[in-house]
C-alpha cells in the first residue's frame, strides 16, 4: 500500500497511474519497433515476478508490463538499467543514470514499420533510422508522436502522427534498358499516381505526379529503374486521434535527406517550448500548431537550415479532421430523444 | 602458360591493352539493386580487376554486349537511309564463366546461322568479342550447367581465378603468353570445373515431343502463377527476341527517324499480338510452355544441343518463384519425352 507519490515524477519516470490505486504499470521502449530477442526474457521476468503476469504490446510498439506495486519501482528501474544501456546509451542516447530507470516519458516511443530489414517495398532501414531519431529527440520530455515507415503504404501509420516520416525513393532510368514492356506503367496507374507513359517505347515520368514509392524500380524487368542512391524522405506533420478534433496528418515537406529531416525534429522542441499552454498536464504539439498557425510552425521548423534544391516545403497547410461537439446538424437525434424522455 | 599477376600487375596489363581493347566484367553499382540498400551485380566496362565481382551472379547476362537492350538500326529521312556505325572500334574482352560463354554459343547460331544471312549489327559486335574465362570450380545454388554440359568451357583466350590480391592466369593464346611472359611470376594453375550443381535437371531427349504434352494439364498451373513480368526473359543469356520500333524525331512533320531494335520477350504482354488483335499465346501457361519447349526441345531439334545452359538465373529472379529447372523436370517426368537421344 502506497499513499504518498510524486506523481508528476512518477509517469514522467516512465511509469504510470493505473485503474488499480495501488498499482503501477512499467513502460518499456523499444525504439524503431525492433528488439534483439534476448531482451524479451527480460519483460517475462518483471512480469511474472512483479506484475500479474502479463504484457501488453503497445500501439507505439513498446511494452507495458501491469500489475507491479509502486514500492517496486526503485527495484525495477535497477533491473532495466541494462536493458536502457543496450536499447538508449548504445546507440547515444544521453542517459546520465540509467539504474534510475527512464528519465522521461513525453516522447513517446518512435514506431517503425518493419523496414527494408524485411520488407522489399520499403525504401530504407526504417529501424536504424528510428535509432538516429531517438538519440536526437529522446530524453525531452514534450509530448511528442513520431514515426517511420518505409513507403507511402503506411503500415506503420505515420498519418496519425505528430511527425511521420516515409521513406522516398528517386527513381532513375538507365533509359537504353528500357524495354517499354509497360510494367512499370500498368502498375503506377493501377496501384500508384499513374505518373508514368510510354512514350515512343520508352517510360517516362511526370515528376510532379511521382511520389517516389519506388514500385517501378520493383518491378522492371530489367532493372532499367533503380534508385538514386540518396534517401529521401516524406514529412506528415500534425495528425492525432483525441477527443476533441481528430484528423490525419498533412504533407508537410518531401525530397528531405535524412540529415534534413533530423534538423526537422531538433528544431520542433523549441518551438513548443516557446508556445505550449504550460496550464495544461501536457499539450498536444498539434493543438499548439492550430493557435499559433501554420507559418509560424513552419518557420521554426526549418530555422537555420539549408534544404537541398529538390525539396519542396508546403506553401499552405489545410488539415482535414472533424470537430467532436455540438454538431447536432450532423446526426438524426430523433430516436434517442424519444428514448430518454421515455416517450 | 601459367602466371600469377598482382592486381596492380594485372591493372598496368589492362591499362597497356586499352588502346586496343575494352574489358568488360561482372560488377557492382551500389545501391542499384530492385531493393533499397542492395546492389545491382552486372556486366559493364572496367579499368580494374578490382572491380570484378567473384562472389554474386549477374542480374542480366553478358548478352547485352553483343545484342544491346536498345540498338538503332537505321536512320531516316527522307532521302537518305543510313546506318550508325558502332562508335567504338575496340575488341571487347568479357570475363565471364563457362555458362555465358555457351550462352553466347547459343546467341551465334540465332543470330548467325539461323537465316539466310548473319545478322549484321550482330555479327560487327561479335567479331570483335574474345572471352577470359572465370573459374568458377563452386557454382552458386541455383546453377544446374552440369546437367546442361556447359560446365566445361570453350573458347576463351585465357583463364582467371581470383586469388589473394591478385590473379592466377593460365593462357595459350601466342600474344598473350609473350606478354604474360614479362610479367608476374610462375604458378601452379590448374583448371577446375563444376562437376556437380544443387540443382539438378533432366532434360528431354525424345526427337518428337509427345503431342500430348502441348495440352498438358501442368501448364494452367503457370497460367496461375506466372504474372508475365518477363523477368525470366530478360535475364535469360540465350533468349535472343527483339521488336523493332520506327521513332520519328519530330513528330509532328514525320521527316526523319530512326529504326531501332529492342528485347523483347515471350512472357510479356503484346509479344505475339498480330494486326486486328490476334494473339496467339494469351495465358501464361502457353508463354511458359513456349519458351520451355524452346530452350530444352525446338532449339535442340534444329542446331542438336539445348538452348537452355543452366545458369539458373530465370530461377533466382522470379518473383512468383516459379522454377525454370523444376518445370524442365517436370516436362521430363512425362511418358515418351525420354525417346532416343539426339
Amino acid at each position: 500500500m502506497i499513499r504518498d507519490i510524486n506523481r508528476k515524477k512518477v509517469t514522467k519516470n516512465a511509469w504510470r497511474l493505473t485503474s488499480s490505486r495501488n498499482k503501477t504499470c512499467l513502460r518499456i521502449r523499444v525504439p524503431g519497433g525492433h528488439l534483439d530477442a534476448r531482451h524479451l526474457d527480460l519483460m517475462k521476468h518483471i512480469a511474472q515476478q512483479f506484475g500479474n503476469g502479463t504484457v501488453h504490446l503497445t500501439t507505439r510498439q513498446g511494452f507495458e508490463i501491469p500489475g507491479i506495486d509502486f514500492n517496486a519501482m526503485a527495484q525495477i528501474n535497477e533491473l532495466i538499467s541494462e536493458y536502457i544501456k543496450e536499447t538508449e546509451q548504445k546507440i547515444g542516447v544521453q542517459i546520465p543514470t540509467p539504474r534510475e530507470g527512464y528519465p522521461s516519458a513525453g516522447t513517446r516511443n518512435i514506431s517503425a514499420c518493419i523496414g527494408n530489414r524485411v520488407c522489399p517495398f520499403a525504401n530504407y532501414d526504417t529501424t536504424s533510422m528510428a535509432l538516429e531519431i531517438e538519440k536526437t529527440v529522446y530524453p525531452n520530455d514534450f509530448h511528442v508522436k513520431l514515426a517511420l515507415t518505409g513507403c507511402p503504404n503506411d503500415c506503420i501509420k505515420a498519418h496519425m502522427q505528430d511527425i511521420g516520416i516515409i521513406g522516398q525513393a528517386l527513381p532513375e532510368l538507365e533509359s537504353q534498358a528500357c524495354i517499354g514492356c509497360e510494367a512499370c506503367v500498368k502498375n503506377c496507374r493501377k496501384k500508384v499516381t499513374n505518373a508514368l507513359t510510354v512514350v515512343d517505347h520508352k517510360v517516362e515520368r511526370d515528376n510532379r505526379r511521382c511520389i517516389g514509392c519506388g514500385e517501378c524500380v520493383l518491378v522492371c524487368p530489367t532493372q532499367a529503374w533503380s534508385r538514386n542512391p540518396v534517401k529521401y524522405f516524406r514529412l506528415v506533420i500534425m495528425g492525432r486521434t483525441g477527443k476533441k478534433n481528430p484528423r490525419l496528418a498533412a504533407p508537410f515537406a518531401e525530397w528531405l535527406t535524412q540529415d534534413e529531416v533530423i534538423a526537422i525534429l531538433k528544431n520542433l522542441y523549441p518551438y513548443i517550448d516557446r508556445h505550449i499552454d504550460r496550464s495544461l498536464v501536457k499539450e498536444h504539439v498539434g493543438y499548439i500548431a492550430d493557435r499559433t498557425g501554420y507559418k509560424e510552425l513552419r518557420n521554426w521548423l526549418l530555422k537555420g537550415i539549408k534544404l537541398n534544391p529538390r525539396a519542396r516545403i508546403a506553401k499552405t497547410m489545410q488539415w482535414s479532421g472533424y470537430e467532436y461537439g455540438y454538431d447536432t446538424d450532423r446526426w438524426d437525434c430523433s430516436q434517442t430523444i424519444a428514448e430518454s424522455t421515455g416517450e | 602458360m601459367n602466371r600469377l599477376l598482382k592486381n596492380k600487375e594485372c591493372n598496368s596489363l589492362l591499362g597497356g591493352l586499352s588502346a586496343d581493347y575494352r574489358f568488360f566484367a561482372p560488377v557492382r553499382r551500389a545501391g542499384r539493386g530492385r531493393l533499397s540498400d542492395t546492389d545491382l551485380i552486372t556486366y559493364d566496362q572496367i579499368s580494374s580487376v578490382e572491380e570484378i565481382v567473384w562472389d554474386e551472379k549477374t542480374l542480366r547476362s553478358a548478352k547485352e554486349i553483343m545484342f544491346p537492350i536498345t540498338e538503332t538500326l537505321m536512320r531516316f529521312d527522307q532521302k537518305t537511309i543510313s546506318q550508325p556505325s558502332v562508335v567504338d572500334n575496340r575488341g571487347i574482352v568479357i570475363f565471364c564463366r563457362s555458362c555465358d560463354i555457351h550462352a553466347v554459343s547459343r546467341l551465334d547460331k540465332i543470330f548467325l546461322d539461323n537465316g539466310t544471312s548473319p545478322d549484321p549489327y550482330y555479327e560487327r559486335l561479335r567479331e570483335k568479342i574474345h572471352f577470359v574465362l572465370m573459374e568458377c570450380a563452386d557454382p552458386f545454388k541455383s546453377c544446374f550447367c552440369v546437367s546442361m554440359k556447359t560446365n566445361i568451357p570453350e573458347k576463351f583466350i585465357a583463364a582467371v581465378r581470383e586469388v589473394d590480391g591478385g590473379l592466377k592466369v593460365l593462357s595459350q593464346r601466342r600474344t598473350l603468353v609473350d606478354k604474360l611472359s614479362t610479367i608476374g611470376s610462375e604458378c601452379e594453375f590448374e583448371l577446375h570445373y563444376p562437376k556437380q550443381n544443387g540443382t539438378e535437371v533432366f532434360p528431354p531427349q525424345t526427337l518428337d515431343m509427345p503431342s500430348e504434352l502441348y495440352d498438358h494439364e501442368m501448364w494452367d498451373e503457370y497460367s496461375g502463377r506466372c504474372i508475365a513480368c518477363g523477368r525470366c526473359n530478360t535475364s535469360c543469356p540465350t533468349c535472343s527476341c527483339f521488336s523493332v520500333h520506327d521513332v520519328m524525331y519530330d513528330k509532328d512533320s514525320g521527316q526523319a527517324g530512326e529504326r531501332r531494335r529492342v528485347w523483347a520477350g515471350c512472357h510479356i504482354d503484346g509479344f505475339t499480338d498480330m494486326a486486328g488483335g490476334m494473339e496467339f499465346r494469351k495465358s501464361s501457361g502457353a508463354r511458359m510452355r513456349f519458351k520451355t519447349f524452346h530452350k530444352i526441345y525446338d532449339y535442340r531439334k534444329r542446331f542438336g544441343e539445348n538452348m537452355c545452359v543452366g545458369c539458373g538465373r530465370c530461377d533466382d529472379i522470379c518473383p512468383e518463384y516459379i522454377s525454370f529447372s523444376n518445370c524442365i523436370n517436370k516436362v521430363s517426368e512425362q511418358p515418351g519425352t525420354q525417346g532416343e537421344s539426339l
